[in-house]
């Protein structure tokens, strides 16, 4: 399912045409949108509902509190990719299975694809452009980088920010066991002979192989 | 995935108050895992999702001397690493250690993996009308079907129930608490699954505006074990799992219980096994006899009859896993 597929289903009461009107003047309208009324008002207690329109949210991304306004229906990968021009994080597979869209949250690597952005308020999301920052390339990274250890390419950055989370987690880990911890992550180019190498060195064994 | 209204309770009480008596047009929301593939399959298409991550009190492990109590809410990942919870139910912990990959255990639950449809392939195409979607037939029985069930008698759908955890969490003899608007009641898990005949019925028997607290676990000093057969070790489901757990005095099993998953529409308890290695010295002969009678009434479909067997292999290695706490290679 690709977005037009997905947008041309709104039934008859709105166009893709309308869809891709609106959705280019999320900025625009941030303003008018907000929690709904009725529910706070029955209850003070009962929850707020949210949507169907676009809500306004707040992410912290990188370190940087991002604001902009989504359907409740809008993954937290199409949120950072096509709301917040945050592209590190790949849209692949969609359903959780490939790991091209890898963040962590909170320090652990999860789906971006498989998590609704207003799920992820109040979390710190970390993405491939975290292992960049300031210029300087991440370990995790320039051990890729020096050992080839990627064919086209569009797997890498769910595979570097697996991995880091996965060294954060347990900065000891044998290759072994970072293996285990990249099982959640598919390159279709076949490069984990070159992601051994640079397993090994990360884990301090360089020269002995995974 | 059709939008919907999102709504996020900070109290169970909330949540329930938001669920409707009729299933499809509100769902719960976990860790998402499922919900959100089904919604982009259009398979479940809700007009309201209810997120319980914002309920502290689901999530959380607790354990004391006669009990462990295990939020819904945890996160598999949670349950697979606690080194308590690893000593005494290693059955759970594998179960839950061997699902998905790290990202899928780090977002998924406990409440979500008991509660989550099942993943027959026709079921889980929007373009298939099966009898869990207002159609009125099982497309697999005839068709595709070297996943499916083995244990299908009287069974109109004949899907694999999807969770690890349920056989482990039924052989550990395990309750689960639920609340619903008349309040919470207590199910034990051998009892929370149903072969789900129509679009009106899930894989459980809770009501749609029930909502699982938690599940308790009594620690009687079972040895136990789960044990999955799979294509890849990682990152797939298995193809059969057995869960086995009992009491072991020299050498001798007694209150065995052998649970086996991805084998019939429910987790299937396989009483024959239980009653074969009953009072029994555990040994490579007695536990493939278990595993032998663990085969017992299977009705293989026409592209699934290899599952035989391997229920015959998982129910043996399980046993021996379970009594020596080592990897049936290593007994």
């Amino acid at each position: 399912m690709n977005d037009a597929q997905e947008h041309g289903r709104n039934g008859p009461g709105l166009s893709r045409r309308q869809f891709l009107k609106g959705s280019g003047m999320v900025a625009a309208t941030t303003a008018l949108v907000g929690p709904a009324a009725p529910a706070a008002e029955a209850d003070a207690k009962a929850p707020v509902a949210l949507g169907p329109g676009p809500v306004k949210i707040q992410l912290t991304v990188n370190g940087k509190k991002m604001t902009t306004a989504v359907e409740p229906r809008v993954t937290l990968l199409d949120a950072l990719r096509n709301y917040l021009d945050v592209t590190g994080c790949k849209r692949v597979c969609d359903r959780g299975t490939c790991g091209a869209c890898t963040v962590l949250l909170d320090g652990k690597p999860i789906y971006a694809c498989t998590m609704l952005a207003l799920e992820a308020r109040g979390h710190d999301i970390k993405t491939a452009e975290a292992l960049a920052a300031d210029g300087r390339l991440d370990a995790v990274a320039a051990a890729f980088v020096k050992y080839d250890a990627q064919q086209c390419g569009f797997c890498t950055p769910g595979f570097v920010v697996a991995l880091r989370g996965a060294l954060d987690k347990n900065p000891k880990a044998s290759p072994a066991e970072i293996e285990e911890a990249l099982a959640g992550n598919i390159c279709r180019c076949g490069t984990y002979e070159q992601m051994r190498h640079a397993i090994a060195e990360l884990c301090g064994k360089e020269g002995k192989g995974a | 995935m059709r939008n919907f209204t999102y709504y996020r309770p900070e109290t169970v009480a909330q949540a329930v108050a938001l669920l409707e008596t009729k299933w499809g047009p509100t769902e719960l929301l976990a860790g998402g895992t499922d919900l959100l593939d089904l919604q982009k399959e259009y398979v479940a298409q809700p007009e309201r999702v209810v997120s319980l991550t914002g309920i502290r009190e689901l999530s959380g492990i607790k354990v004391d001397a006669s009990a462990i109590t295990i939020g819904a809410g945890t996160k598999l990942a949670e349950i697979a690493e606690h080194p308590r919870l690893r000593d005494t139910v290693p059955a759970l912990t594998t179960a839950a250690g061997e699902i998905g990959g790290p990202q899928i255990r780090n977002m998924g639950t406990l409440g979500g993996n008991l509660c989550q449809r099942n993943r027959c392939w026709y079921f889980r195409d929007e373009h298939v009308s099966c009898c869990l979607k207002g159609g009125n037939k099982c497309y697999a029985l005839d068709g595709e079907n070297q996943y499916h069930a083995i244990f299908t008698q009287g069974h109109k759908c004949v899907m694999v129930h999807p969770s690890t955890l349920a056989p482990a969490l039924i052989a550990l003899g395990a309750t689960a608490q639920v609340q619903g608007p008349q309040g919470s009641r207590t199910i034990e898990l051998a009892k929370f699954f149903q072969a789900p005949s129509s679009a009106g019925q899930r894989e459980h028997v809770l009501a749609p505006n029930e909502v699982v607290l938690s599940v308790t676990i009594p620690l009687v000093g079972l040895q136990n074990a789960s044990y999955e057969v799979r294509h890849k070790q990682s990152y797939d489901w298995p193809l059969v799992q057995a869960a086995v757990a009992f009491k072991l005095d020299a050498g001798r099993a007694s209150d065995v219980r052998v649970v086996l998953g991805h084998v019939a529409p429910t987790p299937h308890i396989a009483a024959a096994a239980a009653k074969a290695l009953e009072g029994k010295e555990v040994t490579e002969v007695t536990a493939a006899a278990a595993g032998k009678a663990a085969t017992e009434g299977a009705k293989p479909l026409s592209q699934n009859g290899y599952k035989v067997k391997l229920v015959e292999v998982a129910v043996k290695r399980a046993i021996l896993t379970a009594a020596h706490r080592k990897k049936y290679w290593e007994v």
